[in-house]
């Protein structure tokens, strides 16, 4: 592998879709794709459903692209707007041959061509409350860690992250960037200064970057569907588990910062933890009484 | 020594707290996004009964639309009280809203001339449809949104006509409690007289809302928080409420869940709207 360099220099999209109507929304982050054009960075993030808007009920299967669709589109927004290359995140619902996700995809864009350098498929789906995902979508089943020319990173789409499990996997399976699209209706108004859900948020992203020594990229959809508030609070966190910049919640707006990414081997070597779970793992993973497949039937339950 | 003990704190049936700041903060960015953004409309028409509710519905639409677009409307009925005309008239000076009156009284005689044995509750129905009517009419002629003015608990309880208090597209203040509006009211500045005030429907000479309901709004939220998170009876007996105030909470929840939906329509098809045809209200 080349050398990773020094810095990823980040900007967060923090969309604010018109629902249901993709073209506009295309549009539209093109038009930021422009701003961003005279001091290009490295890697643009877009939230989950980032270009039609989150709660879409049966009109997902209206809106679902293919992921090379997707990633054509995005790349043709950019190659307008900016023709310098770059690696870009963004969330979106998939139809892969009449089965529908939640997916993101990892897209590294050339002045003249563009790759899918990773798919995830949202392995959580919520389906609770206000929550009706797996209604209509299906779940994805790999928890995958990619190499980018920045080093070795993984994607979660909003409730992946909640499980701390999950951010700990890809970890440990070498991520050393996670980068998190989400789209999270606000609630909460008891007190405190700030929606209980946002403040859920931060400190859920903060433990995950903290214990694991991870860049943590974190891009929020905003705006209102349907009297349900997106809270955006697009942010990044240090491995070290401050916050270096974070969005309000409200607003459609960029969010940029200059990540070194050294910093990851100097806050590991500081706090070990990293380390220390890769040594205790197969404990923990072997532990016969562990729900896992394969050990659920053995010959004394039979 | 002795050791000093540090104890939990004690569970008190307490109406749910709010934060008034970003409870605004968040319902001034909704009102934006549900009128301008996504319908393009800058207007909103609100009913302004003299109650804290709608007053407190006119201060958020102030803030997010500007003053000069909201327009109030009082709908009095020959027996409203006058001090409900005079509060109303407080929040417009205190806002400088546009404002207009429009006497309902001829509208609902009009119908109710032929239905003389109607008891107090139809004619309340009657009134309370009746100013919907005429809402909806000013908001056309306005091109202006209607803004409902529910609260959460009377959506609880079912202390609303159906149809009629529940009809405005939008709402900003239906997912809070009675006790967080006047919280809200507290911060927004509306009037302390409006805050002080007996809630009323003001459909029937001296009705109040409490004596209505036969319980506070202060112990009904207390309960129905948590009767929302899904505490049993004997729960919420343990956490200091009476078996009694339980119970009526609890049967006229249970007893109003179809005013909080739509008409019940017979399936016939695989396509049957809002069954299997779904699509977001904002889609």
């Amino acid at each position: 592998m080349s050398e990773v360099p020094a810095h990823l220099r980040v900007a967060l999209l923090q969309t604010k879709p018109a629902k249901g109507q993709y073209q506009r929304n295309l549009a539209a982050a093109g038009e930021a794709f422009a701003q961003l054009a005279g001091d290009a960075p490295d890697l643009v993030v877009l939230p989950e459903a980032a270009l039609t808007g989150y709660f879409l009920e049966g009109a997902v299967y209206d809106l679902a692209l293919c992921a090379s669709s997707f990633a054509s589109d995005l790349a043709r927004m950019w190659r307008q707007a900016c023709g310098q290359r770059v690696d870009l995140v963004a969330g979106f619902f998939e139809n892969d041959g009449g089965t529908y996700y939640n997916s993101a995809i990892y897209v590294q864009i050339e002045p003249d061509n563009e790759r899918i350098v990773h798919l995830h498929r949202k392995l959580f789906l919520p389906t609770y409350g206000v929550f009706d995902e797996e209604r209509f979508l299906s779940r994805g089943h790999q928890l995958g860690v990619f190499e980018t020319r920045f080093g070795a990173m993984a994607l979660l789409i909003c409730e992946d992250a909640c499980h701390s499990i999950a951010g700990t996997i890809a970890a440990v399976k070498g991520a050393r960037v996670l980068v998190i699209p989400s789209a999270s209706p606000g609630r909460g108004v008891e007190g405190d200064g700030e929606l209980e859900s946002v403040a859920q948020w931060r400190a859920r992203l903060r433990l995950t970057a903290l214990e694991h020594g991870v860049y943590v990229i974190y891009a929020g959809l905003t705006g209102f569907e349907g009297g349900k508030g997106m809270t955006g609070s697009s942010c990044v966190v240090d491995p070290r588990g401050r916050i270096l910049v974070q969005a309000p919640p409200t607003q459609a707006c960029i969010v940029r910062a200059d990540l070194d990414l050294r910093d990851i081997d100097l806050a590991r070597a500081s706090l070990p933890l990293l380390g220390d779970l890769e040594t205790v793992l197969p404990d923990l993973l072997l532990d016969d009484d562990l729900p896992l497949p394969g050990r659920r039937y053995d010959a004394a339950d039979l | 020594m002795t050791l000093p003990i540090f104890e939990s704190r004690e569970l008190r049936p307490e109406p749910p707290a709010l934060d008034p700041a970003i409870t605004t903060q968040w319902l001034v960015a909704f009102l934006r996004d549900e009128l301008v953004g996504r319908r393009g409309i800058s207007r909103a028409v609100i009913g302004l009964s003299g109650g804290v509710d709608s007053a407190v519905t006119a201060f958020l639409c102030a803030r997010a639309l500007g003053a000069e677009n909201v327009h109030a409307i009082r709908m009095p009925y020959k027996t409203s009280q006058a001090s409900s005309l005079s509060d109303a008239q407080l929040v417009v000076d205190a806002l400088n809203l546009p404002c207009r009156t429009i006497d309902i009284s001829a509208a609902v005689d009009g119908y109710l001339q032929w239905e003389p044995e109607a008891d107090a509750r139809r004619r309340g129905n009657v009134m309370a449809r009746t100013r919907m009517v005429v809402l909806f009419d000013q908001s056309a002629k306005l091109d202006a949104l209607p803004i409902g003015t529910g609260n959460k608990t009377e959506r609880l309880l079912g202390y609303f006509t159906w149809h009629a208090d529940d009809t405005p597209p939008v709402n900003p203040i239906g997912d809070l409690f009675k006790s967080q509006v006047w919280e809200l009211a507290r911060y927004l500045g509306v009037p302390q007289r409006l805050i002080d005030k007996a809630p009323t429907a003001d459909l029937q000479a001296d009705q109040t809302d409490e004596a209505d309901l036969g319980i506070t709004y202060a112990r009904a939220d207390a309960i129905l928080a948590q009767l929302l998170l899904g505490y049993s009876d004997a729960q919420l007996v343990e956490r200091g409420f009476s078996h009694d105030e339980v119970t009526l909470v609890r049967r006229r929840v249970d007893a109003t869940h179809w005013k909080r939906h739509l008409p019940t329509t017979a399936m016939l098809t695989s396509t049957a709207i809002n069954e299997f045809y779904l699509r977001p209200v904002d889609y």
